[in-house]
């Protein structure tokens, strides 16, 4: 049984185009399903628009959805009460793009680990300092920095401590929000490889959001491509490397910039006539679909 | 289908997009770059800040050169000093910072000892910034075309009569489509794609003959910045641009230079033809940064740098990659190691080892071809070391 079930997902955004004009709709994600199995990478990639972060926000119900359905260990979670919910986000977590802005600037970085146990009520303040200390280690931080404030670090050992926070509450599956996008080349290898290292130790289940095509198929053995809210492309990775079937696949992997001066430049310009929007996904291979 | 080519061509099928309305009309191509003639040199430039009473130098000791018609990418990580570097070229400097020392040779004038009303004439009409953020370099209370039609008056280039039809021109030369209606647009209104386009149109407005693009596609999705490449580089066939590419991403390096400048903790210290930067990289920096590239087999381990790049002002004692470097060694804490010339400068890359071992040419006879020259900043490469201990660690 997959972990994470999500079926016909929808998220529509009304915008007010003025005081007696119907709002306008933006349909984010529209009709998106997938299946994440447990203890696996998954990988999402698209470009800003396409409804990606929208889909995992939906997931955690950080953002509510229009209709479809979300089951997670079997469980229906848009049913679920505040009460539930709250208990179920303890499962599962997120990390944030942006190690900036997404730590406050005013709290001490022990602090930003210690919060999600204190608002969960876990452990005495002995046992938190200790589990804090031990998140720390076990994310390559040094402890002995715990008091420290987020401005003192680096871009990738903030995003260490947004790892570790989202850690803290032991969760089994976490929603990786473009979460090395923001981070330097030489950096970017060694979170990747933090991420890696915690889902073999911790046994944990990654849905990694991402536009940089080369990192997820070095990382993810499934990706699901979406264009403007639909998964227009989804399957085994080196399969959609080996031979994408849609337009905007072979776009997208076409402008991935090659590493190498000798390579040929061959770029693939999409035309949106190309392909129907609407049309519905369909076997191309062994676990490999796309709408065309 | 979706339709294959191999180089977006947008100024084709536009007759002489840039010329038309000028007083001096310019036929595109007119200038054809000359490879050994350098337009903009850079000599032992140290810019840094002033901060709490002490000087701390953010570029340290930079020296390059960009030749007509060419690019020159420099390759750095956030903190390494690229962007500092760019304001220095373009007397943009603002204080606490300051250029400590140095010079910038622009077609055989010294920037820096121009007077201010001489170097706003340089500034976006000889030499143009594009910037990272579109969003944040365009004005957002004037239209697009308002803001093209600035730059050209500013410099003379076009009268009040003529202006709007050449920022016309000038966004129908960078692909804008429908370009009569978006010159009345507001930065707001545009896609990021589309702003960018409108900067690298307002860029070009004065028909510059270098331009300096400061992560100019970092903050748009991969097809857009494909597209702004693919933009780039025609409009640099066509006009004989010479290119000052700043980024941070090897793909793009690979894609657009000529030469390869790599920058580390406000030092250039790795320069070479780009072929050679990724064939035979002799940095350790330069080999490390082209390793953490992901691209091996799916779901193994990449190779990263450790560690993070040295705070300004907290720069270690000696080579400022040492505390990083898997390959260090005992001069390497104890000063700065100078320039070497790595192999010939005109032998065939693939010749030599990915980790070039001793050569019989290193610091070569004559005057090498500056377009070719692969100079490293590394002990390991270095005739000061002596030589049974340095061969003992490049072996």
């Amino acid at each position: 049984m997959p972990l994470l079930e999500v079926t016909n997902l929808v998220k529509h955004f009304s915008r007010r185009r003025g005081l007696l004009a119907p709002p306008s709709v933006v349909r984010a994600v529209d009709d998106v399903s997938f299946t994440v199995d447990e203890g696996e990478m998954f990988g999402l990639v698209g470009e800003s628009g396409s409804g990606k972060t929208t889909t995992g926000r939906c997931i955690l119900r950080l953002i509510e959805p229009t209709s479809g359905q979300i089951r997670f260990k079997g469980e229906d979670v848009l049913s679920f009460s505040r009460s539930r919910l709250r208990l179920a986000r303890r499962d599962m977590q997120i990390v944030f793009q942006d190690p900036f802005s997404s730590l406050n600037p005013r709290m001490r970085v022990g602090s930003i680990v210690e919060e999600p146990l204190i608002i969960h009520r876990t452990g005495n303040t002995a046992e938190r300092k200790a589990r804090v200390a031990e998140l720390f280690e076990l994310v390559g931080l040094d402890p002995t920095q715990l008091k420290r404030y987020p401005h003192q670090f680096s871009g990738g050992q903030r995003q260490r401590i947004g790892l570790a926070r989202a850690l803290s509450l032991n969760p089994s599956f976490i929603v990786a929000d473009e979460p090395v996008s923001a981070l330097d080349v030489s950096v970017q290898a060694q979170v990747v490889n933090l991420m890696m290292d915690l889902q073999a130790r911790l046994r944990l289940t990654y849905l990694f959001i991402a536009h940089d095509l080369r990192l997820v198929r070095h990382i993810c053995r499934r990706v699901a491509v979406m264009y403007l809210g639909k998964i227009v492309e989804m399957g085994e990775t080196e399969a959609i490397f080996a031979a994408p079937a849609h337009p905007y696949t072979r776009a997208l992997l076409s402008a991935i910039p090659v590493p190498d001066p000798a390579a040929s430049k061959q770029r693939v310009v999409l035309d949106p006539s190309s392909f129907q929007r609407e049309a519905p996904l369909r076997q191309i291979g062994t676990g490999h679909v796309a709408a065309v | 289908m979706s339709e294959v080519r191999s180089s977006r061509d947008p100024l084709s099928g536009v007759r002489d997009p840039l010329g038309s309305g000028l007083a001096e009309p310019v036929s595109l191509g007119s200038r054809i770059p000359d490879p050994g003639s350098r337009l903009l040199s850079v000599e032992h430039l140290t810019t840094g800040f002033d901060l709490k009473g002490r000087f701390v130098a953010a570029v340290i000791d930079v020296s390059f050169h960009v030749a007509a018609g060419e690019t020159l990418c420099l390759v750095g990580e956030s903190g390494s000093g690229k962007s500092l570097t760019a304001l220095s070229i373009m007397g943009l400097v603002q204080p606490p910072g300051r250029i400590e020392g140095g010079r910038v040779v622009f077609k055989g004038r010294e920037l820096r000892e121009l007077p201010e009303r001489e170097m706003q004439k340089i500034r976006g009409a000889e030499i143009s910034l594009i910037f990272q953020e579109p969003m944040t370099a365009l004005n957002p209370v004037f239209t697009i075309g308002s803001q093209i039609e600035e730059t050209l008056l500013v410099h003379g280039r076009a009268t009040r009569r003529t202006a709007r039809q050449k920022a016309i021109d000038l966004l129908d030369a960078v692909s804008v489509p429908e370009p009569h209606q978006r010159v009345r647009d507001y930065p707001h209104q545009l896609s990021g794609g589309l702003r960018q386009r409108a900067l690298i149109a307002m860029s070009l407005a004065c028909d510059p003959s270098l331009v300096i693009a400061d992560e100019p596609t970092t903050a748009l999705d991969v097809t857009i910045q494909a597209e702004i490449l693919d933009l780039l580089r025609s409009l640099q066939k066509k006009m004989g641009l010479a290119l000052l590419l700043i980024t941070h991403d090897l793909g793009v390096v690979a894609e657009m230079a000529d030469r390869v400048a790599v920058m580390y903790a406000g030092r250039i210290v790795e320069e070479a033809p780009v072929t050679e930067i990724f064939s035979a990289p002799a940095h350790p920096y330069t080999q490390g940064l082209l390793a953490s590239i992901p691209g091996g087999a799916p779901g193994t381990k990449l190779q990263a740098i450790q560690g993070t790049v040295p705070p300004l002002g907290e720069l270690p004692p000696g080579c400022s990659f040492t505390p990083r470097c898997p390959r260090r060694f005992e001069p390497c804490p104890k000063a700065h190691p100078g320039t070497t010339l790595i192999g010939t400068p005109t032998s065939d890359p693939g010749v030599r080892q990915a980790q070039a071992g001793p050569s019989p040419s290193r610091g070569g006879p004559g005057i090498p071809d500056p377009g070719r020259v692969h100079a490293v900043k590394c002990y390991l490469y270095s005739d000061a070391v002596d030589p049974d201990i340095r061969d003992a660690r490049t072996s």
